[in-house]
Formats: C-alpha cells, sequence, structure tokens
C-alpha cells in the first residue's frame, strides 16, 4: 500500500507570512451529547484529553480535543493512530448513542506562521482575531469556504475541506504576498 | 493664466521634480502635488469637456467633490477611466488623457450642442425620442451614445493585484481634520479600539490652510497608542447596518508596479461611526460658472498655500459669507492680486471683510456676478446688483474668479444608513438631526457626526452669510440659462426650474428627470443648491422638499477593490477529487458539477469530444472503464432511530435493509417533488451510508440535520458528511471483476459479492470498501478508498487494467449510459416540479409505510391526477438525435398564440451501442401511448417525429449488469 498523501503534498509559500500545508493529520469527528457521562472517558481513551469548554480547544503535541458543537467534539491525533482510537471510543461509549468518524482524509490543514500571520488571516476571515482567546478554535470562513483555525506555536493551525485546498492555499499565498502587510501608515 | 508660485507650497518637495503627461504632453511637478495642482502649475486651465454640451472645463475643486477634472489615467492594463485628478497623487510617468472630447479636447466636434442647449432641455430623453419607437434603438441611442459619457471602459486585463482585510473596532473615526483626530484622542484615553481613516495622504483636514494649525504633535501621539490604527489615503465608502463599514484604501495608486496591492477594501465592524468628514463649500449660481477659472475659494486657497499654484494673477472673489475672505487674504499673501470682493450680502461687516479692507483690498457689498467672459478660460466678469436682473454696473478683468456659496456638511456617512437630516436656516445647510440617528440592534445611535460634518464651527465667529441660491436674484433665462448647477451632468437652474414647473414636485422626480446629482461626483457640489433653486421655483420652504437620500459609496470604488482577491485561480474555490492531478494529465476536458470540476472526457489526439464519449463508451461496455466518483455524496446517519428517520427521508422502507446490502432510494421535498436520490448500504444494525448526486451533499446533508434539529429533535440519529473522507472509483465493463482480480486481495465473484452488496476488504494493498452497484448496466464495482490513497488506487487500477484495454470515462459517457439503460438523472428528468410517479418509479415507493416525506403532496389533485406528463423512451424514426430542450407539439394555439405541446425530452444522446439517437422524455399520458408517434419541434424550425418506446433500451433483462 501507499503512503497517505495530503491534498496539496506539503506545499508551502514564504512571503509576510511562512505557509506550510501539513498533514495528513489524524481526525475523528465525534458526535455524542455532552452530558453523557462516558463522552470525557471516551476522548480521554482517545486522544489523552480532557472535554474541552465550548468554543475551545485542548492541544497536547500531536494530540488534541476541540469543540464544534453542542454535540460535537474534533479528536486531532497521529494519522496511524486513527483506527486504535476509533476502537477505545467505542468501547467507552458502547452502552451510549454517539457517532464516532474518521475524517483525517477530508480535511486538509495549513500551518499560518510568523509575526505577520494574523494579518494574511484577517485577509480572509470576518473573524475578530485580535480577541481570539488562548485556546480559541473559531470555526468561520476563508473568504468563500469554510475554515476552522486556532492559534499555536507563535502562527495558526488552519482546517478546511481537502477539496478545496488548492483555493485555500490560494488564498493565503495571494494575503502573503511581499508588500502586502496591513501595518498602519500614518 | 494660472502658474506655479516662486515660493511657498505646504505639501510639496520642489527638490523631487516630477515628469507627467497630460495628453500627451509632457509636463513637470514636484512629488507632494496633486494631478490638478500639477496641472494648474502647468497653466492647464481646461481639463475635459462636459457630458452633453460639450462645454470646456476647468478644475473647479480640491478635494474628492471635484465634478469636471476627470481624467484617464494610466494606458494598457494599467488604464483607469473617471480618476478625479484632484484626487490623484502625482508620480514621475503619470500618464492622463482628458475624456469626453472628438476629435481633441481643444476642437471638439460634440460643442455643437452647446448652440443646440435649446434643444436639449431638462428631461429631453424623455420628450424627444419616444416617437417613433424605433428611431431610439436605431437612430438617437447610437448618436448619443458616442457623443456623450465620460470615461471609456479599459480593454486590457487589470495588471494590478487587490486584497480585501477585515477590522474591528469600537469607534471607527472617518476623517483625519483636527475634529477626527480629536475624538480619536478622546476614545483612545477612554481605552476604546480606534480606528482612524483618512481619504487623503495628509492628516489636518482644512485647518492647516484656513488656521495655520499644525497637527504634528497630536498625530504623533495617537500613532503612539497601542488601541489606535491609523490609515491614510483610505476613504470611508459605505456604512451599513450593525456598524459594517467599507473603507477603500489606494495603497500603490501613486507607486504603481511596485507590486504592492493597488488598492485594498477594507471590511470593518465598528461598535461606534465617527463622521469627522468635514464639510465641503458650494459653488453660486451665476452664467458661465463653469467657465474654466471659476474655483471653489477654499480650492484656491488650498492650490496657493498647500501646492504654491496660482489659478491666476488676477482673481475676482464672489461670496455670500466671511469665509471666502480667508481665499482673499491667502492670495494677498501670496503676493497675487485680488481685483475685488464681490459680496451679495448688502451690510459686510465681519472681522475677516475687515482684515481684507485693511490689506487694501477692494470688497464690494451688495455685488454679484451677472456673467463671466471667456470661453476656455476666464477672462473677466461683469458685475451686477444681486438684489437686481443682472444690468451690468462695470467690468473687471481677471483670470480667476473664487466663489463660495456658504458650507455643506458632508452627511453622506449618516445617511447612509437612516439617520435623518435638519436644516439649518442661518447657515443654509442641511445637518445631523440628533435625534434621528441612524442606529444599532439596540437602538443606539450607530454613526455620529463630529466638527464640520455636524455643523459645528461653520461661519463660527464670522457675520451671518445670506443665501444667494441664484446671481443676481432676478435674473432673466437667458441668464439662468448659463447657470450651472451639475458641472459633470450638465443641469442648469433653468432645467430644475423647468422641471418644477411640468409638474415635478418631488425632489426625487425631479433628480431623475433633470438628472441633477447623477453623476459620479452624486451631486457633491450640486444638491443643495438644486435643491433650493427647486423649492423656490415651487415656493416652498427647503425643509418641506427634502433632499434626496445619501446612498454608499461616497466616492467610486474601482471594481478590482471590490472583487478584492476573488479573480483568476481563486475566482472561486473549485472542488477537485484526489484525482484531478491524473485526470489533467490524461488531458481531461472538465465540466462543472457544483464547484466540482469533474472530466467531461478524456479526448486522444484529434478526438473530437464527441468521438472521445463514443469511444469511451464502447470500451466500457467490451472492456473495462473507470470513473472517478469521487465526488458522490456519502452520508454516515448512526444511532437508535436511523432506520425510522431514513424510512421518513426515502420514499421506499430502509429499516428492512439487511447488513452488507444496498438499495436505491428516492428523496422528496415535503411537496411530494423528487429532490435527490442515490444508493443507501446499511454498514451495521444502527449505521446507514447514503449517496447522494454529486451536487446534493451539502443540501441533503443540511436537510437532514434541519429535520432532526428541529422537526424530530428527539430521535436519536447522528449525521456525519463524510463524501471527502473517501475517493470513489467505479470500475466498470464486463472485464471490471478481471481487474480487480488482477489488484487481488479479497473475493469479489458473484457469489461472494453479488449486484447491491457491498463488503470490506483491501485490493492491491488498499483498504476499501467495495460497492457492487451499477449506473450503466454493466457490470459495476464502485470502490471507496482514503481519499488520501485516492490518487495512488487510481493509478494501481489503471496499471492493473493495462491488459485489459482499461480507459478512464467521464461524465458524459456515463450519462449515455444510464440514458441507454433508462435510468433517471435528477436535474435531467427532474426540474422541481416532477414526482416519482412521472417518472415510473412507483416501484421505489413504499404503499404500506404510514408517512414520508412529500407522501401528502404527492396525494393531492394535480399531483394524483392520471392526466401528467410521464417518463417514456423516445425513438427517432430517421435515427437523428432530438435536440436538447425539444417540446412534443399538439395540435392548435393556446390562449397566448403559442403552440400547445404535450410533452418534451429531458435527456436526449446518441447511444453508440445502438448507433441511433435516443432519448427520454415526459409525455401527456406517456407510458399509455406506446408505439405512438409524437414530434418534436427541432432548432432549425420544423419538427423530427420519435416514436414512444420503453425507456431502457439497452439489457432491459439486467444480465449484464448480474454477473
Amino acid at each position: 500500500m501507499s503512503d497517505p498523501v495530503s491534498a496539496l503534498n506539503g506545499a508551502s509559500y514564504d512571503g509576510i507570512a511562512q505557509i506550510h500545508e501539513i498533514g495528513p493529520l489524524g481526525m475523528i469527528t465525534l458526535r455524542c451529547k455532552h452530558d453523557v457521562k462516558a463522552l470525557s472517558k471516551a476522548i480521554k481513551s482517545a486522544v489523552g484529553m480532557a472535554m474541552p469548554a465550548p468554543r475551545r480547544i485542548v492541544k497536547d503535541g500531536a494530540f488534541g480535543a476541540a469543540w464544534m458543537a453542542p454535540d460535537e467534539v474534533l479528536l486531532i491525533l497521529p494519522y496511524d493512530q486513527v483506527t486504535n482510537a476509533l476502537a477505545s471510543i467505542a468501547k467507552a461509549l458502547k452502552a451510549d448513542h454517539h457517532l464516532a468518524v474518521d475524517v483525517s482524509d477530508a480535511r486538509a490543514v495549513f500551518r499560518v506562521q510568523g509575526d505577520k500571520a494574523a494579518q494574511v488571516l484577517a485577509k480572509l476571515t470576518p473573524a475578530d482575531l485580535s480577541t481570539l482567546a488562548p485556546g480559541e478554535i473559531r470555526r468561520s470562513r476563508a473568504a468563500q469556504i469554510a475554515a476552522a483555525f486556532w492559534a499555536e506555536d507563535g502562527g495558526f493551525t488552519l482546517v478546511c475541506f481537502r477539496s478545496v485546498a488548492p483555493y485555500m492555499m490560494g488564498l493565503l499565498t495571494h494575503s502573503a504576498q511581499p508588500g502586502s502587510a496591513l501595518d498602519m501608515t500614518i | 493664466m494660472s502658474t506655479r508660485l516662486a515660493k511657498g507650497g505646504r505639501l510639496i518637495d520642489r527638490s523631487a521634480a516630477t515628469e507627467f503627461t497630460f495628453n500627451g504632453r509632457q509636463m513637470r511637478g514636484f512629488a507632494g502635488d496633486t494631478l490638478a495642482s500639477a496641472l494648474l502649475a502647468n497653466d492647464q486651465m481646461l481639463v475635459g469637456r462636459s457630458f452633453k454640451y460639450h462645454r470646456p472645463r476647468g478644475i473647479v475643486a480640491a478635494g474628492p467633490e471635484e465634478p469636471n477634472a476627470l481624467v484617464n489615467l494610466g494606458s494598457g492594463a494599467r488604464l483607469e477611466p473617471n480618476q478625479r485628478a484632484t484626487m490623484t497623487e502625482l508620480f514621475d510617468g503619470l500618464e492622463s488623457t482628458s475624456q469626453n472630447h472628438w476629435p481633441s479636447l481643444e476642437y471638439d466636434v460634440g460643442v455643437v450642442n452647446n448652440t443646440l442647449a435649446r434643444f436639449l432641455p431638462g428631461g429631453f430623453y424623455y420628450k424627444t425620442f419616444i416617437h417613433p419607437r424605433a428611431f431610439w434603438k436605431h437612430v438617437f441611442e447610437p448618436v448619443i451614445r458616442a457623443s456623450a459619457g465620460l470615461g471609456k471602459a479599459p480593454k486590457d486585463r487589470d495588471a494590478d493585484r487587490y486584497e480585501q482585510a477585515y477590522a474591528h473596532c469600537d469607534v471607527l473615526m472617518i476623517g483625519g481634520g483636527v475634529a477626527g483626530l480629536e475624538a480619536a484622542l478622546k476614545a483612545a484615553k477612554a481605552k476604546k479600539r480606534v480606528i482612524l481613516l483618512e481619504q487623503t495622504p495628509h492628516w489636518g483636514g482644512r485647518a492647516p490652510v484656513d488656521h495655520g494649525t499644525d497637527v504634528g504633535p497630536l498625530v504623533a501621539q495617537l500613532a503612539a497608542m497601542e488601541n489606535v490604527t491609523m490609515r491614510l489615503r483610505t476613504t470611508g465608502a459605505g456604512v451599513y447596518d450593525h456598524g459594517y463599514v467599507l473603507a477603500d484604501e489606494r495603497i500603490a495608486d501613486h507607486t504603481p508596479g511596485d507590486g504592492r496591492p493597488r488598492q485594498r477594501l477594507w471590511r470593518i465592524r465598528a461598535g461606534h461611526i465617527v463622521a469627522a468628514t468635514g464639510a465641503i463649500e458650494r459653488p453660486l449660481s451665476f452664467a458661465g460658472n463653469d467657465i474654466p477659472g471659476v474655483m471653489l475659494a477654499s480650492a484656491v486657497r488650498d492650490y496657493v498655500v498647500n501646492f504654491a499654484t496660482s489659478p491666476g494673477d488676477r482673481t475676482v472673489i464672489v461670496t455670500n459669507n466671511d469665509d471666502a475672505y480667508r481665499t482673499a487674504l491667502a492670495l494677498h499673501a501670496a503676493g497675487l492680486h485680488v481685483a475685488a470682493v464681490l459680496d451679495a450680502r448688502a451690510q459686510v461687516t465681519g472681522d475677516l471683510p475687515a482684515q481684507a479692507r485693511a490689506a487694501g483690498i477692494r470688497v464690494e457689498a451688495g455685488r454679484g456676478i451677472a456673467k463671466v467672459k471667456g470661453g476656455k478660460r476666464v477672462t473677466g466678469v461683469q458685475v451686477c446688483l444681486q438684489a437686481g436682473e443682472g444690468a451690468v454696473l462695470e467690468e473687471i478683468a481677471c483670470d480667476a474668479v473664487a466663489m463660495s456659496g456658504g458650507w455643506s456638511p458632508v452627511v453622506h456617512l449618516y445617511s447612509h444608513c437612516g439617520g435623518k437630516l435638519m436644516w439649518d436656516e442661518p447657515h443654509a445647510m442641511f445637518r445631523p438631526d440628533p435625534a434621528k440617528p441612524p442606529v444599532n440592534h439596540d437602538g443606539s445611535a450607530m454613526v455620529s457626526c463630529v466638527g464640520a460634518a455636524n455643523g459645528d464651527g461653520i461661519g463660527a465667529g464670522e457675520a451671518a452669510m445670506e443665501a444667494a441660491w441664484v446671481m443676481p436674484q432676478g435674473a432673466g433665462i437667458k441668464l439662468r440659462s448659463k447657470m450651472w448647477l451639475d458641472y459633470q451632468n450638465d443641469v442648469k437652474v433653468s432645467d430644475v426650474q423647468l422641471a418644477a414647473r411640468e409638474g415635478y414636485e418631488s425632489v426625487e422626480h425631479t433628480k431623475r428627470y433633470t438628472t441633477l446629482g447623477m453623476a459620479t461626483d452624486q451631486g457633491k457640489l450640486s444638491n443643495i443648491n438644486g435643491l433650493a433653486v427647486l423649492s423656490a421655483a415651487l415656493n416652498e420652504d427647503i425643509p418641506q422638499v427634502g433632499t434626496t437620500t445619501f446612498r454608499p459609496p461616497y466616492t467610486p470604488v474601482t471594481l478590482g477593490a471590490l472583487a478584492g482577491e476573488a479573480r483568476g485561480d481563486i475566482f472561486q474555490p473549485l472542488r477537485r477529487t484526489p484525482m484531478h492531478a491524473a485526470h489533467e494529465a490524461a488531458n481531461a476536458y472538465f465540466e462543472p458539477v457544483g464547484l466540482w470540476r469533474r472530466p467531461y472526457t478524456f479526448p486522444r489526439d484529434v478526438e473530437s469530444h464527441a468521438e472521445a464519449v463514443h469511444r469511451e463508451v464502447i470500451n466500457t461496455r467490451t472492456n473495462v472503464g473507470l470513473l472517478d466518483a469521487s465526488t458522490l455524496g456519502k452520508i454516515i446517519v448512526k444511532g437508535p432511530d436511523a432506520g425510522r428517520f431514513l424510512d421518513m427521508l426515502y420514499t421506499g422502507v430502509m429499516s428492512t435493509l439487511p447488513i452488507g446490502k444496498c438499495r436505491y432510494g428516492l428523496m422528496c421535498n415535503e411537496q411530494g417533488f423528487l429532490s435527490d436520490d442515490g444508493v443507501v448500504a446499511r454498514i451495521t444494525e444502527d449505521t446507514f451510508l447514503c449517496h447522494t448526486t454529486s451536487g446534493g451533499a451539502d443540501r441533503i446533508h443540511g436537510w437532514m440535520e434541519d429535520w432532526l434539529q428541529c422537526e424530530w429533535w428527539d430521535w436519536q440519529v447522528y449525521t456525519a458528511n463524510v463524501t471527502e473522507q473517501y475517493a470513489q472509483v467505479a470500475v466498470v465493463g464486463p472485464k471490471a471483476r478481471a481487474l480487480l482480480e488482477t489488484l487481488g486481495g479479497m473475493d469479489v465473484s458473484r457469489e461472494a459479492l453479488p449486484f447491491m452488496q457491498w463488503a470490506d476488504g483491501t485490493l492491491g494493498g488498499f483498504p476499501v470498501r467495495v460497492y457492487r452497484i451499477s449506473f450503466s448496466g454493466e457490470l459495476s464495482y464502485e470502490i471507496a478508498v482514503p481519499a488520501s490513497h485516492g490518487a495512488a488506487f487510481w493509478a494501481a487500477c489503471m496499471q492493473a487494467g493495462e491488459a485489459l484495454g482499461v480507459m478512464p470515462y467521464g461524465t458524459e459517457a456515463l450519462h449515455v449510459m444510464r440514458a441507454e439503460k433508462g435510468f433517471i438523472m435528477i436535474g435531467d428528468e427532474t426540474d422541481g416540479t416532477v414526482i416519482p410517479q412521472d417518472l415510473g418509479l412507483s416501484w421505489a415507493i413504499s404503499k404500506k409505510k404510514d408517512d414520508y416525506l412529500g407522501k401528502r403532496g404527492q396525494a393531492r389533485n394535480h399531483l394524483a391526477s392520471p392526466d401528467r406528463w410521464r417518463l417514456v423512451g423516445l425513438e427517432t424514426l430517421d435515427g437523428s438525435v432530438i435536440p436538447d430542450g425539444s417540446y412534443a407539439v399538439a395540435p392548435g394555439i393556446n390562449a397566448n398564440g403559442q403552440r400547445n405541446t404535450e410533452g418534451r425530452v429531458t435527456s436526449t444522446y446518441y447511444s453508440p451501442t445502438l448507433k441511433r439517437g435516443i432519448a427520454m422524455g415526459l409525455v401527456h399520458k406517456g407510458p399509455e401511448r406506446m408505439g405512438e408517434t409524437v414530434e418534436f419541434n427541432t432548432v432549425s424550425g420544423g419538427t423530427v417525429k420519435a416514436r414512444i418506446v420503453d425507456p431502457v433500451f439497452y439489457d432491459k433483462e439486467g444480465a449484464q449488469q448480474n454477473v
């Protein structure tokens, strides 16, 4: 079998910020009412994280858990550990109504880094980045497509659907062109 | 003549000479000039021709209100028409040409309109060109289009890059004059997040020119504050609901080709908007007030103080207020001659006039201009009594006239979202009514105005102004026909008065009838003057007549900025499957399916698309073909109530589907109309996978969530759209099984994996789920692999099939093969008015179920009627292909005189398999009329005869797919 290939095979661009397509990253959509007792155990067993607070993401290295909706969390983990994680979720929630599904391949993931990373994003998303709380994940849009992002490691991690990865790369490249910084003019 | 002064010039850098051209003539200016100031410095007073009469026009203003000095800027891929010279920063190599002249600016043929002016009165379009009707299209319109109009649209692709950006703040300050700077500082000190915008490249507004104010310290203080963002060259263009503001930043207009984006459109959300947009001076309406050299008084001193540019050696100032005396003093201080100040007021008592008198300047009270002398430039003025009818008292030679009719606050941003204005009689101006602001969601004021924009400070410390809407007040028709209100659209005092006489009482009607204020400047100079003339003609007060509505944008925003990044490759998000690159390499011709791009066909060498499709069909039916089916919607539905839920969504029964099996299903909307179709696979006891159409995945997922969240919220069902998680490859044809066996890894035999079943396993080492479903009538496997293996799996299939003659096929071959089998296609056989029963799909509708979405809709009389158009196959008697969209014609005509119809074609193709045209169509009582002949209209006229047949043209028994 071949190795899994991310949507853009690690494309990158260096402008006023550094853009990298990363992945493939393991991702699981877990739908379950958040008051189900066994849910936190399931998340713990899958990615070793506690249940995230509303609109927050908890991350530790390659693992993470993000609050997506009142009945949905997104689990992040190494690509090759998804199968095991799905099994442990099924075990922990075997008595509870839930849906856990591998969405690793349905997504494209980008890193936007550098001190002007927020400026690149501010050209694409209507979200107010300066009020982004530590550990906050925003489900917003980048120009014409859905995008989720959070701040980490001196930049942002940005997730969109795989089929529109070239569009996202085009947007980020356009927005990171040299000479296009949003620094104020007096 | 206008010229550059030897000294002074607050904004110019005399050490940086700058070369530019106007109409091909080489000219020189300085860094810091605007194009307008540089043109004046080169004695270019004539800058354009008017819209209707082609009259010579010169620079009137120094700011964004300029109506006349519009130029074509740049050339080729950087040509932009209608650029205001007053807002264009000069740069080395700037190219500009004047507009609306033919054959040249100096000698214009269209000026003949000028002498025909009495035949082109207000509303002339409506009056003149109504009859005969045909003349409009063939005679009047082409002539008017050739002689009227401003700049020409560029032909080349724009060489520049544009972008947009979002910003958020507590207080958005629009206008960087003293009022804006001070209000920004106050807000910043209150710890607000402040954004401050200024449309010009300089802070301070009018204060440096009018009062000698140095705003440097204030600007530096603001710039040092962390919670303040300041932007020059950025115009607050429009205010919209919920504190949303569009602002246009001109980044590289003055440095073209330096690699920066040319413009940036800011999309700002503000808690509160403060308009510190200042005021605009009004012209006075006297005969010949449009002759080059007649300028706003404030603009004259701007040119002198800011750019050391003199509009003329001898200037006559005409005013109805004290403020214009600042111009007299500024000209005097620059060593220029002020021939006279003609003040319309009977008494002139203010402090500024006193200063002028003390400087030895001649001041004449109660006087006005009867007429300006000159053609392409001012040569003098005829002086008259303002109170009279225009008898000439004296003539004064001069080369410039500076006029001031008072000031109008720039209330545009206050008005954009519904803020109301009130009439300020003493200052003859509309100002924001603080009791009726545009409001936020909570009823609070969304916009407030400060400084001159609020009417504050206008006329402060000065003697009262006196409105002088027509000069002289008793001017006869001859003079009134030469008093321009709207320079850009050539509307005169006499036109507005005529409109009033003809019954146009509403200001909105008069505006449209005369085109007053409808040009690119949107009436910045003409609005109030025109309104005053109208109200006088109607014998009403100005506030009773009211003003027209201000709408965004304040000044024009270039289309490139509005489009932002959305052009070229990122014009819209195109969805690509994991195999897209392989398709490109295989010379695929793509077609849009929603936002997806799918291969339509894979032409080889010199093949036409039709030939390629025929080859793909034949090869698939005889060997094996590959289809990229990744775009097919895939939605997981899971939970204890999943079966019950799907029984409601589909017309058939899904809850009884055994694990491991597949079933075709139809979804209808509540009205009963067919909405989507696809194969459902049962994965486990409580998990189903629903396939949808390619275009329907998101819609159906939303449809499911809608019902689960809003109607059946207590049902235990979760859904997930996993469309993009999987690449899906259809391996189709008699040799499909052989291909999969070559890959190896799982048993795909008829016994292990019969038709309409699925199995998990591996093929060629790839983790796969294989569905035995067929949309072509052939032996067919649809194989799902994780998307990140999609490209590799496709390549593996191509390689494994090489010896079997494998070829990829596109969507058109797919369509042809499904039509040969009589399979319906959502969007072809359905159009939102078709129910499954129309399509012979009653077999897929459960009679046993109590309910499903659409059941009650389908029971309505019209839908349950046996009298409907229903699906049949159609075979032309001559073997030709019925044109797409054809109707079956019936005898007689309907009430509208149209031919009656009895059916229409829904799918029509040349069948390479049957070597003839085949079609499906909806025909009145079609299935009851097997063997009958009906006639379809053709594109060339006439009809083509077709026989009604069974819609399944190929392998009716299904022997081919069930092997």
